[in-house]
């Protein structure tokens, strides 16, 4: 007998008999019944205190917060997509601004020590947000591929303020996740971070130190 | 824990003395009835009582533990209550005399008797609905819950809620107070040096609370944190709690 | 600064005593440990405070339930799923099998250097000596689990796993076998180790990670973490090898979000981690980066064993947040070396007998007041102190015989003194007979009573019983009555 059918068949034939499976109420992890006001207060308040920067714009003015943003931090080369509207936009804004847009549509062993030593941040658009935890969360793409909110040391995610859901397991249910999960799923919670020095938090251990969330509005918050 | 509905008062309840009691405190047995007897209760004390059990159910002798908890359950024929002074023996009697006879001809009985348990601090809080007069001298008091009393049984606060009707007494609180004192019955002995340290940390902790003087509703912790304090020639001394009421009510 | 530490130390359970005693005699043990501890447990309850919790350990204990009961069809329903996605699903009976499996994965790619991401599961297989041997290079590269591999050590702490070193300690362990400069500076050490991994990830063939949660109804993998390591380690090598325990799978995607917040809550305190990580796949055509190859190690190791018993079985609900040792009072003060087995801790105490035997472990099960905080915090409610209760009447034997080693603490002196108790407590009138005579003895009590009274007074009979006190009162009483 194989290794998989020798447990199978000691899991099956238990000795102390068939187990009753018990129904599950999920209550407590839903039904928050939070405003959008609610939610956007609670997501930057749990996401700023993990360290994540929050800069709130508006869907016509975002690629002008970016470009300040960019400026700020002197960002020279910054890597994006082609083809989601948030990169498409962010590259067209972008033109002639001095920073030197990276393209990621290339297989990672074609560009490894290019991304890991000379990209200073990357750009994704997100899935959404959770208000319940301050999280983004995304679907990595052929566009948009895994890295480029891992490797750079700085991660620049734009997230439109309606796309906040109130718990992880509201997002699950709402957009049907069980149906069909992409080869990655992700949700970032703020920068990368280690205490495993005597409890002492510090950022950027393996991936970003910084994480900075752009909120697009509407319109201007009056 | 599930929420615990509490009958009223009875006419008389049975008094489960304990075995740690009955050879090393008897006096804190005799003031848990005085007590009871102040609020109008008849206590009655089966003369045939020995031990809960607790030291051989936890050092895994079921068998031997089963049957001296089989002796108890004969000596409660009588639908009263059951009180404990004892938060372990207390949560041996209501949470483990149920398993410990699962499956057998005494299993009901076990669960009876189990239903009826109260903890001395308990009952006087949610069935006496007690109410002290302080007649003692100002005192700074640190309580020490045992481990089996707030986890077991859930009453981390019928202790100190007697001791807040004391006028004069100051409840001090020390530091890490849900943590065990580190008696644990045989633990004790199997690995001295651990419970030691333990129980240091605990001496510790009452005397930087700047207490003058501790309770306990358990004896196993009494002996433990108070034969600390002697070994170490402190002036903290330490009682039971309802000597320390009936002292101090009386 | 004292440099014991550094001295590659094995530790095992049978040496409990005396590594416990080591760990009570260092001060600077003593002090890592109760000061991360206290951290810890105010950071959980502060977490908490605005949860329903009762109703959140509930669903997170039915939730576990639920998947240990219908466990055999989960494993194959996870292992289709899995394979639909293209990930490779492999079967080992114990740890030795699945360091062969792993060993064989990383020779057919030719691999030399593995990244490893943080694995509870590899290290209770030992599975980084398996691969040395073999000329295959493994490095941990979890911070902490790296610093700990630095030292020549193993984790302390199943989330925390250099939770026993100070900044001092690690400073010194950096600058001895890395090179950096000496420095309290968390900052600088942290961007040192960055450096030092990012070659590695780079470099590396295989890259290696454990599973919080194994999802059988999609076929996902869930890495719970804070660094982004278990992110490279998943990302960018060409092979991903995930290893996992067979309990860890649940039924459905939503089952996850409760286990996680209870996780990530009862671990560190923490609303949430930096990073949740679901792999689903290798890399699609058309993707840019991922691994083209995933595979999944199942791993039975003693669970298929603890499986058959519906007491043992509560054992599997473990969801590894570390809780329970954070709370102990005994982990508190001995740290987790001293337990000498790969899970420390209340939850070690519970599992490690089943995998190494009660033989090797026999002093675990005994090494707890159990004062019940470890099952107070629970965040799956998994009975801990009912469990070591049940463990030592198998040590004794008088269980069920159905864990390895059962009986191993079977001894004629102890079990006639039991009998002894026993016959006392079942004798009424001589029970009463005996506390009078303790009594008439007092004076005679040795002030000496071996380990108790080193550190405490003896206990005292009392020169009169309870019984002989209630006797005088009711005669009182009867006076007061007639007068």
């Amino acid at each position: 007998m194989s290794a998989r059918e020798i447990i199978l068949k000691r899991l099956r034939e238990r000795s102390d008999g068939p187990l009753q499976a018990p129904q599950s109420d999920f209550t407590v992890v839903t039904g928050r019944g939070w405003s959008p006001q609610e939610r956007l207060e609670r997501f930057e308040r749990l996401i700023t205190s993990v360290h994540g920067e929050v800069i709130h714009t508006t869907h016509a003015e975002w690629t002008k917060r970016l470009i300040e943003l960019l400026a700020a931090k002197s960002i020279r080369r910054l890597a994006l997509g082609h083809e989601h509207p948030v990169p498409v936009a962010a590259r067209t804004a972008l033109r002639n601004q001095g920073v030197e847009l990276v393209d990621v549509d290339r297989d990672i062993e074609d560009w490894k020590r290019e991304q890991f030593e000379t990209v200073d941040a990357g750009l994704t658009s997100t899935g959404g947000a959770i208000a319940e935890t301050g999280s983004l969360w995304l679907w990595p793409s052929p566009d948009e591929p895994r890295l480029i909110s891992l490797v750079p040391p700085v991660h620049i995610a734009v997230l439109d303020a309606d796309a906040i859901e109130d718990t992880f397991f509201d997002v699950i249910e709402t957009h049907g996740w069980a149906g069909g999960m992409p080869t990655n799923a992700l949700l970032i919670s703020g920068p990368s971070k280690t205490a495993d020095i005597e409890q002492t938090l510090a950022y950027g251990v393996h991936g970003p130190r910084e994480l900075v969330v752009l909120i697009r509005h509407q319109r201007e918050a009056t | 824990m599930s929420v615990k509905l509490y009958p009223p008062k009875p006419e008389k309840v049975y008094f489960f003395g304990t075995c740690l009691i009955d050879m090393f405190y008897p006096q804190a047995g005799l003031d848990g009835i005085r007590l009871l007897e102040r609020e109008g209760i008849e206590v009655v004390f089966p003369d045939d009582q020995t031990c809960c059990g607790q030291a051989a159910y936890t050092s895994g002798y079921h068998d031997e533990a089963r049957a001296v908890a089989a002796a108890q359950l004969d000596l409660f024929p009588d639908s009263w209550p059951i009180i404990v002074p004892s938060g372990s023996c207390g949560g041996m009697m209501r949470t483990h005399y149920p398993q410990l006879f699962a499956g057998t001809p005494r299993e009901a009985q076990a669960r009876d008797i189990a239903e009826r348990i109260y903890e001395l601090t308990e009952f006087l809080v949610h069935v006496c609905h007690v109410k002290f007069a302080d007649k003692g001298e100002p005192q700074k008091v640190a309580m020490h819950t045992s481990c089996s009393a707030r986890r077991e049984m859930g009453l981390a606060e019928t202790g100190p809620a007697l001791l807040a009707q004391l006028g004069q007494v100051e409840l001090v609180e020390q530091v890490r107070a849900a943590e065990c004192c580190g008696f644990g019955g045989t633990f004790a002995v199997r690995h001295p040096e651990i419970s030691a340290a333990m129980v240091e940390d605990k001496t510790q902790a009452i005397e930087a609370a700047g207490a003058e003087h501790f309770v306990t509703s358990d004896c196993g912790c009494l002996m433990n944190i108070a034969g600390r304090f002697e070994h170490q020639k402190k002036a903290v001394r330490g009682e039971h709690i309802a000597s320390y009421l009936w002292r101090r009510t009386s | 600064m004292s440099v014991q530490h550094f001295i590659p130390q094995t530790y095992t359970p049978q040496a409990f005593h005396r590594q416990a005693h080591e760990a009570l005699d260092d001060p600077q043990i003593r002090a890592n440990f109760r000061r991360a501890m206290d951290g810890l447990i105010t950071k959980r309850r502060d977490v908490f405070s605005d949860w329903d919790l009762e109703a959140l350990r509930e669903l997170g204990a039915n939730i576990r339930l639920r998947a240990l009961a219908k466990l055999p069809d989960l494993l194959e329903q996870l292992e289709a799923n899995c394979q639909a996605n293209g990930i490779r699903v492999h079967w080992a009976e114990n740890g030795e099998a699945a360091c062969r499996i792993i060993r064989e994965l990383c020779e057919a790619r030719g691999a030399k250097s593995v990244i490893k991401g943080k694995s509870m599961v590899s290290e209770e297989m030992h599975l980084n000596a398996h691969l040395e041997e073999a000329g295959i290079e493994a490095l941990e590269s979890d911070l902490g689990e790296y610093l700990v591999q630095l030292n020549e050590q193993t984790p302390s702490h199943i989330i925390m796993p250099a939770i026993h070193l100070n900044t001092d300690e690690i400073s010194e362990i950096l600058h001895d076998k890395t090179g950096t400069e000496r420095t309290r500076d968390v900052d600088y050490m942290t961007a040192a180790a960055r450096a030092q991994l990012r070659e590695r990830f780079m470099a590396a063939d295989v890259g290696i990670s454990g599973v919080n949660f194994a999802v059988a109804e999609t076929g996902t993998l869930c890495l719970v973490e804070n660094e982004g390591n278990g992110r490279m380690t998943t990302t960018v090598p060409p092979v991903h090898i995930a290893v996992t325990g067979i309990e860890k799978v649940v039924e459905h995607l939503r089952d996850v979000p409760p286990l996680y917040a209870l996780l990530t809550r009862s671990a560190t305190g923490q609303h949430v981690t930096t990073y949740f990580n679901m792999i689903s796949s290798p890399r699609k055509p058309g993707e840019h980066d991922g691994p083209e190859e995933v595979h999944l190690v199942l791993v039975d190791n003693g669970r298929s064993g603890i499986y058959q018993d519906n007491e043992l079985l509560d054992t599997l609900r473990c969801i590894r947040c570390g809780a329970c040792m954070n709370h102990c009072p005994v982990y508190t003060r001995v740290g987790g070396h001293t337990y000498g087995t790969t899970y420390p801790g209340p939850i070690g105490k519970i599992l490690m007998p089943h995998m190494l035997g009660l033989e090797a472990t026999k002093d675990l099960p005994t090494a707890s007041s159990l004062c019940g905080a470890c099952g107070e915090v629970c965040p799956v409610k998994i009975p801990i102190p009912d469990l070591l209760v049940r463990l030592r009447k198998e040590s004794v034997g008088e269980g069920r015989g159905n864990v390895p080693g059962a009986g191993v603490k079977r001894s004629r002196k102890e079990l006639l003194a039991w009998k002894g108790w026993q016959w006392l407590a079942t004798h009424p009138a001589a029970w009463r007979g005996s506390t009078v005579i303790a009594g008439k003895l007092r004076a005679l009590t040795p002030a000496k009573l071996g380990p108790w009274t080193e550190y405490r007074t003896a206990p005292k009979p009392a020169k009169v019983s309870l019984h002989a006190l209630v006797k005088a009162h009711r005669e009182e009483l009867a006076g007061e009555g007639r007068s």
